[in-house]
């Protein structure tokens, strides 16, 4: 045997025992196999699943999950051959950019009309409907406080207080969806000079930028650090698993984001995708939203998760979402040439 | 040239000419499959670069708008401060402690050497957990460090225990063939031992040694991990790549900075090509397998050493071990088995861990038969320099490429409309080819370094005899290369389960990985549980090592008899 048919012989192998491993699955299954991708937490995955298929016993749902920056840059390398056939649990910005580079398919969920005005891309057919909000707060170790004898905040302007010094971590913009909606906020809050003022005294008190939106609550939970400033919902479980948290809304307002349903353009199963997308704004579906966010899409379902502030949906800003696509290249820009560029460890 | 000489030359090439053609063919075919899963995958990333963000060709507009910014001058600073001080530490770390484990009398030689790998073992969020455990804020030895853990200090620390059994592969086999006349012949002449070291043992492990540099370096450069877990704002171009694709979908940027990081690879290529120039073989036909004899004073130097060392290692390890049965860290500290049910905190529970395993003996089959057979071809096949020079470089690149940058590559090659290879995408194999290209340089350089420590005379003799190239390969090469064989298989298996950058992109529902479970619930705020599932991740590939040491006693007795006197 010579080295070239050696290899080829091994190749062959291989490949024939993973087609027969790819073929056989398939086989097994009668219902529609949906592939989703969604950034959803993975504790929601297996209800979500189960109340979908329990109405809809035909089809069955696939996951890819990941986080939002990974989901979101596999989707758009996908473009050209997609292999999601909905996306189920995804930051509304993204399916506003996948909306603009041709990727949806244009379809309004039967329902979708009931649905809270903001919670829906504005076109007719809809290009995404939105889910549930989710926020970005202050998260506060109350043990950890107690310790170093440091006041609890309440505003956005409470945190530039010399008392917290380096004790503060917040998700770095030009790696987080959540940093930069509330580097957003902050601007839109309180005009850019002022917002930009605001952040260079905030820098004084930043331990570190994170490269997550939901590292920064999960620190301030085991007292890595004092206060993390980041997504409501992992503050929120955390504290139910124990932590000593505190959730603060600051008076001044807050950023938020959607999570939003899309059928991706191309998918070999529309009807069952439209399926998901009907089911995605029906009441049973927010009811289960519910469960995890404070804020839904249908207005009347009652959200109270568990260790969530209450006074949160009211605190939600008047959020330009199409300012915030359009300035967000320059924004990160500026934010990068400010405080980024200074990445020495501080405090030496 | 004598007479018999220029004969003997002229009979060997004649009689070597159907062989010398096949093998010629074999090294086409292998450039052919490097280009399939390393470089075109590549370029349909690196392309990018050069369009803006609608896929509009821009030339180098790109590039110029990143080198005008200062960002990049200290992530590339930081970058190299960063993996040549790693470099520094791991490569006489790992030199010396390769030297114990194959030049002295070292008692449990088998532990140290199983020890020394567990770092290998774990996914690289590991070292990360244990060190914000051991000198974090909330952590045992908060303030030892004189500073944060968050940052270079950190960074440093999490990288010396993660590149030292890279190093430490490469420089056992460097180090664990010698021909044992050299140093009888020193003896005799009476050289003192030291001068000894510097002009036997030193020129031997040369190759090795400027390898393991630079596997280290480069791996330091690429790795964005460690960075992410806790470089704090220490930022470096690999967390850079990040910010740009995962941040901002920004492929084009995501693409530039990729390419910067190509240049040490670039760098690694050359000087490799300088070594090589001048390494000559260190086992002859004639050689005599060197056995180190007891002595004092040496051999307890050397056990305090691994010892040190050994301890360092199981520190972190135990560490991460520790906090994965705590309960709510670090505010009940109290004891629970719990973090051990995955199904708690993911969906798909223990399954992604089947498919690690899958994927990881998939890669150590398929990818050590690929590296092995491909390395001889390369280094036996006389003379068609290009096509060897082009799988050197193929062969070189994968090191310098992080993974999500190769990651991406693949989505955009493997799953382009137009792509024969389609129907590969969303299956176990694209995630077992990625991760064999993904790691194919240290393979490569482990077979290439055991591979030149042969005496082309094998050949030769075998050529004069008429023996087919292919039987003195199954017959001499493989049996001497074993151990090597055995350890790039190793490598690979434990590599591809612990891999998270590049497959991260590539699974599909039902190929869903332990090692981006592991970093899923990690993010999801379960440190526990994320320390359960890479502490599992470690006992996996260390059983997995421990049958290959007993496979590798069996095979060594049955096969390595020459190896002793």
């Amino acid at each position: 045997m010579t080295i070239s048919t050696m290899i080829r012989r091994t190749a062959l192998a291989g490949a024939a025992a993973f087609a027969v491993a790819s073929l056989a699955m398939p086989a097994l299954a009668q219902k529609t196999k949906l592939t989703v991708y969604t950034a959803l937490e993975n504790d929601q995955l297996d209800p979500f699943k189960k109340a979908f298929e329990a109405d809809n016993p035909t089809v069955e749902i696939a996951w890819v999950r990941d986080s939002t920056g990974v989901v979101t840059a596999k989707l758009i390398a996908e473009k050209d051959n997609p292999r999601a056939d909905i996306i189920w649990g995804l930051a509304a910005s993204s399916t506003a950019l996948f909306d603009t580079m041709g990727m949806l398919e244009p379809y309004t969920p039967a329902g979708a009309a009931a649905l809270k005005p903001m919670f829906k891309s504005g076109k007719n057919p809809e290009t995404w409907v939105g889910m549930d909000a989710y926020l970005s707060l202050v998260c506060f170790n109350t043990v950890e406080g107690k310790k170093a004898n440091k006041p609890v905040p309440a505003s956005w302007a409470d945190l530039i207080k010399p008392d917290y010094k380096d004790s503060i971590v917040m998700p770095n913009p030009a790696s987080s969806g959540t940093g930069y909606l509330t580097v957003a906020a902050w601007l839109q809050i309180m005009g850019e000079e002022a917002g930009w003022k605001y952040m260079d005294a905030l820098h004084q008190n930043i331990a570190q930028y994170i490269h997550s939106g939901s590292a920064p609550c999960v620190q301030a939970a085991k007292g890595e650090r004092l206060i993390g400033i980041g997504l409501d919902m992992r503050g929120a479980s955390e504290k139910t698993k124990g932590a000593p948290l505190d959730l603060i809304v600051p008076k001044e307002g807050l950023g938020w984001e959607l999570e939003a349903t899309a059928i991706v353009k191309g998918t070999k199963n529309l009807e069952a995708a439209k399926k998901l997308a009907d089911w995605a704004v029906t009441k049973t579906a927010n009811e289960l939203y519910a469960q995890s966010y404070a804020v839904v899409a249908l207005p009347g379902v009652k959200a109270a998760p568990v260790n969530y502030p209450v006074n949160a949906e009211p605190a939600m800003i008047k959020n330009n979402m199409e300012w915030m696509a359009k300035n967000r290249e320059r924004i990160l820009a500026e934010w990068t040439k400010r405080y980024d560029g200074k990445s020495a460890p501080k405090a030496k | 040239m004598s007479i018999a000489a220029a004969v003997r030359l002229r009979t060997t090439r004649l009689s070597l000419s159907g062989d010398e053609l096949a093998m010629r063919a074999g090294v086409v075919v292998l450039a052919l499959v490097l280009l399939v899963i390393v470089g075109l995958p590549l370029w349909s990333l690196l392309a990018k670069g050069f369009e803006d963000r609608d896929g509009r060709f821009v030339g180098l507009a790109n590039y110029l708008a990143y080198f005008s910014t200062p960002a990049l001058f200290d992530s590339a600073l930081n970058s190299f401060h960063v993996a040549a001080a790693t470099t520094l530490i791991v490569v006489p770390l790992a030199f010396f402690f390769a030297y114990a484990l194959t030049r002295t009398v070292l008692p449990a030689r088998w532990l140290f050497q199983g020890i020394s790998l567990i770092p290998i073992f774990a996914p690289s969020l590991l070292p990360g957990l244990a060190l914000v455990y051991l000198f974090g804020n909330q952590g045992f030895f908060k303030g030892l460090l004189g500073g944060p853990i968050y940052g270079f200090d950190g960074i440093l620390i999490a990288q010396v225990f993660y590149c030292f059994p890279h190093a430490t592969l490469i420089l056992v086999t460097a180090l664990a063939t010698a021909d044992a006349r050299l140093y009888e012949a020193a003896d005799a002449l009476g050289a003192s031992k030291i001068r000894v070291f510097f002009t036997v043992t030193l020129p031997g492990a040369k190759y090795g040694l400027i390898s393991a540099a630079l596997v280290v370096f480069t791996l330091v450069i690429t790795d964005f991990g460690i960075a992410k877990v806790i470089g704090g704002n220490f930022n470096v171009l690999a967390t850079d790549v990040y910010k740009q694709v995962i941040g901002q979908q920004n492929f084009s940027m995501g693409a530039v900075v990729g390419m910067v990081l190509l240049a040490p690879a670039a760098l690694a290529f050359v000087v490799d090509r300088l070594v090589q120039r001048k390494q000559v073989a260190l086992l002859t036909a004639r050689a005599v397998p060197l056995i180190p004899r007891p002595k004092l004073g040496r051999d307890a130097f050397f056990i305090a050493f691994c010892t040190l060392v050994s301890v360092g290692i199981l520190a972190i390890l135990g560490m991460a071990a520790w906090g994965s049965l705590i309960k709510y860290w670090p505010y009940n500290l109290s004891l629970t088995l719990d973090n051990y049910d995955f199904a708690k905190v993911d969906a798909n529970g223990w399954d992604s861990y089947f498919n690690s395993l899958e994927m990881a003996a998939g890669a150590a089959l398929f990818g050590t038969a690929l590296m092995f057979v491909g390395a001889w071809l390369n280094e036996k096949t006389r003379d068609f320099f290009l096509m060897r020079g082009i799988v050197q470089l193929l062969a070189f690149l994968p090191m310098a490429v992080p993974g999500l940058v190769l990651g991406l590559g693949y989505i955009f090659f493997f799953n382009a409309p137009g792509n024969p290879l389609n129907f590969l995408y969303a299956t176990m194999a694209i995630l077992v080819i990625n991760a064999v290209a993904h790691f194919y340089t240290v393979g490569h350089l482990t077979a290439t370094t055991a591979l030149k420590q042969i005496d082309p005379e094998f050949e030769s003799v075998s050529a004069s005899l008429k023996v087919p190239v292919w039987r003195t390969f199954a017959r001499v090469i493989v049996p001497i290369c074993l151990p090597a064989i055995l350890d790039i298989a190793i490598y690979l298996f434990v590599n591809a389960m612990t891999t998270v950058s590049s497959v991260i992109f590539l699974y599909a529902p039902d190929t869903k990985l332990a090692s981006v479970a592991a970093l899923n619930i990690e993010e999801a705020g379960q440190t526990a549980a994320a320390a359960a599932l890479c502490i599992v991740i470690v006992v996996t590939s260390a059983s997995v090592k421990a049958l290959h040491v007993l496979s590798d006693r069996f095979l060594l007795g049955q096969l390595q008899a020459w190896r002793r006197r």
